[in-house]
């Protein structure tokens, strides 16, 4: 069977430049037909993506915020009186070696005692006396890589041989801690219903479309279509319609957010927003890649039931 | 080429609509597929086509077991049959041309292919001026050849036609069977469901009768119902 050996062998080639050229046709003639629909899943896909774009960037900053005051928390070491100044050296390298810290610094009485002076400014000289008969104890200044792990770390380092005391912002670390948890848990939690939402409405644009060409995919199945060829299309134009919302959401996200955080440098100069260009593009390429997951999500959604065989 | 084996077809609602059948259908055949509605013939071109799984038996498509076919490899065994309709089943927003067309473009043809393939099957059919049209402008006979040019241009080894003539006055009817004779000249396999007796009469071709799931007759040179 000359004929069917033909067919066969076309069959199993490589994607042709037709197909290509079918399945792009597909898609965009598709999207005009349906033009209103795919205005409005454009228009939600924007919406939900524009809402996500600004709470990244929210979430970026109170990041870098709470990362800014984490990385100010320091743990006080003290050490016992008489400590050989040698032994202080070992210490300090002791200390470093413990899991979880990013510095240590030593400050000895005599610098301590300088501090001291310096926070009482112009009054300094209450403190007079004390030059010869210093009360103040050598001391550690131990900064953590995670500030989670601040008090489990101010055990373990009073347990080590000649230290005094530890001190660090007790309650106030555990609460900080607790409070960005929380605000990163809800936003993800919003986040996801975001894209829930945005996955639904694509799945109903790609339906209504897949609906009204229902009689063509039955013909198409019948004449031998793989299950690939007929989805293809539908899979092209829901990324579309995913990649032009996302692109209108990136857009208007990039633009808000710039001139919003130049208001507020201006007039709070005191916040430092997060300005820098690699941030914001990441966060754009982001909302890029989501947009076309959100649109390949719901047309594969909606188009299974149709290739039931 | 087909050969099907104590092929039983229980729906899920309890109906049965083969009943242990058992037959052979050689290449280059022409077989009448005969008999009331309802008496199984449109379940046996769907478990032929694989639009529908035996509850108990084999078909076998050249040698191989069709049954036992995963789902991508059903096109493949799908661009080997055409099928005909009743009801045309024409794209009405495509053109002729892009009708034929449409059917090498499923399978991933090449634009040369199809450049060169649906002239000439529009010839073969008789409808090279009508290319143009849409399936609106066309007479019923017309229309059942653009559906035929569109089953044959994959240069099917099968051909099944429900109820082809179904739709059409007897004149057109008999255009289309010697079109379908034609057809069947060129080595094409032909199955027909029908339910034409004078064109099975005339014809004398095999004859397969079917009547409660089961064949009830099966002869060569056969007609519609068995003298009385």
């Amino acid at each position: 069977m000359a004929g069917s050996a033909a067919t066969r062998k076309a069959g199993y080639t490589a994607v042709s430049f037709n197909t290509l050229f079918y399945y792009w046709r597909e898609a965009v003639n598709s999207i005009f037909r349906n033009s209103w629909l795919s205005i409005a899943s454009v228009g939600t896909v924007a919406v939900s993506l524009l809402i996500l774009g600004f709470f990244t960037l929210a979430a970026v900053n109170v990041r870098e915020f709470t990362q800014g005051i984490e990385s100010g928390l320091e743990i006080r070491v003290y050490l016992k009186d008489g400590a050989a100044r040698e032994n202080v050296n070992k210490m300090q390298a002791q200390i470093a070696g413990v899991p979880g810290v990013s510095l240590v610094d030593f400050v000895s009485r005599e610098q301590a005692l300088e501090e001291m002076k310096e926070n009482f400014g112009g009054r300094g000289d209450i403190l007079e006396g004390l030059d010869k008969d210093n009360p103040l104890p050598d001391s550690f200044r131990v900064r953590a890589e995670n500030a989670d792990n601040i008090p489990d770390l101010a055990g373990q380092l009073m347990a080590l041989n000649g230290v005094e005391q530890v001190i660090y912002g007790h309650g106030l670390v555990e609460k900080l801690v607790s409070v960005t948890r929380w605000a990163r848990l809800t936003g993800a939690i919003i986040l996801c219903f975001l894209c829930l939402a945005a996955i639904f409405l694509i799945s109903t644009t790609i339906r209504m479309s897949v609906f009204a060409r229902r009689k063509e995919i039955g013909i198409m199945v019948l004449l031998g279509a793989t299950n690939w060829f007929v989805r293809f299309p539908y899979l092209l134009e829901g990324m579309m319609l995913g990649l032009v919302g996302a692109a209108l959401a990136g857009t208007v996200v990039y633009a808000g957010y710039m001139s919003l955080t130049s208001h507020i440098t201006q007039s709070l100069p005191f916040i430092h927003p997060v300005t820098d260009r690699q941030v914001l593009l990441q966060v754009m390429g982001g909302m890029l890649g989501i947009g076309l997951l959100i649109g390949a999500l719901g047309s594969s959604f909606s188009i299974r039931k149709y290739l039931k065989t | 080429m087909i050969n099907l084996y104590n092929v039983t077809k229980v729906y899920t609602n309890g109906a049965k609509a083969l009943n242990d059948i058992s037959l052979t259908i050689q290449k280059g055949e022409f077989v009448f597929l005969v008999g009331p509605s309802g008496a199984g013939k449109t379940t046996l071109i769907k478990v032929i086509f694989r639009e529908e799984i035996p509850t108990r038996g084999q078909v076998l498509f050249n040698g191989k077991n069709i049954s036992r076919f995963k789902g991508r490899e059903i096109p493949y065994l799908r661009r080997k049959i055409g099928m005909v309709f009743q009801d045309f089943r024409l794209l009405p927003q495509k053109s002729v041309y892009e009708n034929v067309a449409f059917a090498l473009e499923v399978t991933g043809a090449s634009g040369k292919i199809i450049r060169s393939r649906v002239p000439e099957v529009l010839n073969q059919v008789g409808l090279a001026d009508k290319s143009r049209m849409f399936p609106s402008q066309l007479s019923g006979g017309e229309q059942q050849r653009v559906c035929i040019a569109r089953a044959i241009v994959n240069k099917p080894a099968l051909l099944i036609a429900d109820e082809p003539t179904g739709n059409l006055d007897p004149d057109t009817s008999w255009e289309l069977m010697n079109l379908l004779s034609e057809i069947n000249k060129n080595d094409t396999t032909i199955i027909m469901a029908t339910h034409a007796r004078e064109i099975v009469d005339s014809m004398k071709r095999r004859v397969i009768a079917m009547s409660d799931g089961r064949v009830s007759r099966d002869e060569e040179s056969g007609v519609y119902s068995s003298e009385l």
